[in-house]
């Protein structure tokens, strides 16, 4: 049986860990690597590196950063952040990347996630989505640049478009729950969900390992994505698993990860 | 104990191992993971050393027909249907795909070393089938060992199916092995240390197939 998959988020701005409240407010929490490494060992089934570099520079930093990476851990790897054009893509799959997600660029030209999928295949290109609720509308309406951009594109027409176009999967966050620590955006996933096949990871808002079994309990997405509440180690990936298994939610259980292996 | 550097360490002598290099797919992490491993990897299509490795890789992300295009403008389909007589080889997700006779992925023949076809995974959950399963096999060392999988085409179990992992219903073949011949569906490459230990059996041992395993 397919497994629920947990997936630390590292934002990384030149080379470092930093840790993103509202998409506000960065402050240094450590080496990425490192942390990867930990997170590994932990029982994470896949990683994201989110890179928050405002410069070339900080985006070259970011290959070396995937390249360390690569050679020392052998589970998924997706890098999102700065990616404007397929080349882009190229280069972070060449240091070791195993996927990319793109956001604002494939708002701004949505061929980019043809061109990406048909040069090295859909299961290289996540579709990055955030979402926000337009309270008039009663509708959601994709966010770009960090959050700080509301569109005109509902989300709901965009993840459609994005499968079509090839997309392999959807990382899905909510800009309300983003940060909040106040549970999944139920609604939203399970809307995405269903107007999609392929799989979708839930991002934004989980507060504690309860919020995953919830999640999984209430939605059919894949996997979910948090940050804030692994780095500050109010929970762990372990803990969240032996408590999803616990709950009869399928989970990869690691040695490391999970004491109660059965 | 750190499992993966007990699994490179036990290894007394790094193996050669050649990738086959046909211009398809993102092969680095292979390589990454087989240097890990203590091995010494070229990725190449030079005849002379496909012929002088240990062991050769057929690495593959992509289209079937399209793959099988390439093997043959490059002029390997005859050598490593040679070599696979003489030395392990593995397949590796669509490389897997390829030891087969068919597919239905652009409806072209396989290397067919392997009988069988390539058919679409049919099933309600999303397609591809994306993330960790686990496998089920007789082989106590393989059976309940979760791998990283991603693909939207499947071998059903045959004769020399060594594992499978079931995806909403469909049987898929995870492990396959015929002598010295063996194809790996899922990614062993990116299945953290369960991963690298079989990666690290199958370069340098291989698996018992299916008829003997059940004594």
């Amino acid at each position: 049986m397919i497994k629920k998959r947990i997936i630390p988020c590292l934002d990384v701005k030149d080379g470092r860990v930093v840790k993103g409240i509202n998409f506000k407010g960065l402050r240094d929490v450590g080496d990425p690597v490192e942390m990867a490494a930990r997170y590994n060992a932990a029982g994470a089934d896949e990683l994201v590196f989110l890179d928050v570099s405002a410069t070339d520079e900080g985006h070259d930093l970011m290959l070396d950063v995937i390249k360390r990476t690569a050679e020392v851990l052998f589970i998924p790897l997706a890098i999102g952040g700065g990616i404007r054009t397929a080349d882009d893509i190229g280069r972070l799959l060449k240091a070791g990347a195993d996927k990319v997600s793109i956001n604002s660029a494939a708002l701004a030209r949505p061929e980019l996630i043809r061109e990406a999928a048909e040069r090295f295949g859909s299961q290289c290109v996540c579709l990055s989505v955030d979402a926000g609720w337009d309270e008039e509308a009663q509708d959601w309406f994709c966010f770009t640049h960090g959050g700080k951009k509301k569109t005109d594109i509902r989300v709901l027409d965009w993840v459609t478009e994005g499968e079509k176009l090839g997309a392999g999967e959807i990382l899905l966050t909510s800009m309300e729950g983003d940060g909040t620590k106040d549970g999944f955006d139920l609604p939203l996933l399970k809307a995405v969900e269903k107007a999609v096949t392929i799989p979708v990871i839930a991002s934004g808002g989980a507060g504690s390992a309860d919020d995953f079994v919830e999640l999984f309990r209430e939605t059919d997405v894949s996997a979910g994505l948090a940050a804030s509440i692994f780095h500050n180690e109010e929970t762990t990936v372990g803990e969240v698993k032996s408590l999803l298994s616990d709950a009869g939610i399928p989970v990869r259980l690691t040695a490391g990860g999970v004491p109660n292996e059965a | 104990m750190n499992t993966r550097e007990t699994a490179a360490a036990e290894l007394t002598d790094g193996r050669r191992i050649a990738i086959v290099d046909y211009g398809l797919g993102n092969v680095a992490n292979v390589r990454r993971a087989l240097e890990f491993l203590g091995h010494r990897v070229e990725l190449t299509k030079d005849p002379d050393v496909l012929r002088g490795a240990d062991v050769l890789i057929l690495p593959g992300v992509g289209h079937f027909a399209d793959a099988m295009k390439r093997l043959e403008a490059d002029g390997l389909i005859p050598l490593l249907t040679e070599l696979k007589e003489e030395k392990p080889f593995i397949g590796i997700c669509l490389g897997m795909q390829l030891l087969f006779e068919h597919s239905e992925e652009g409806d072209v023949d396989g290397l067919g070393f392997i009988p069988g076809a390539i058919t679409r995974i049919e099933t309600r959950l999303p397609v591809p089938h994306l993330g960790w399963n686990a496998l089920a096999s007789d082989r106590p060392e393989l059976d309940g060992k979760d791998m990283y999988f991603i693909h939207t085409y499947k071998a059903a179990p045959g004769p020399h199916t060594v594992a499978t992992a079931d995806y909403g219903g469909e049987t898929v073949t995870a492990l396959v092995q015929s002598g010295q011949l063996i194809g790996i569906q899922f990614h062993p490459e990116k299945s953290g240390d369960a991963g690298l230990i079989l990666l690290q059996q199958a370069v340098t041992g291989g698996f018992r197939e299916k008829e003997e395993a059940s004594e």
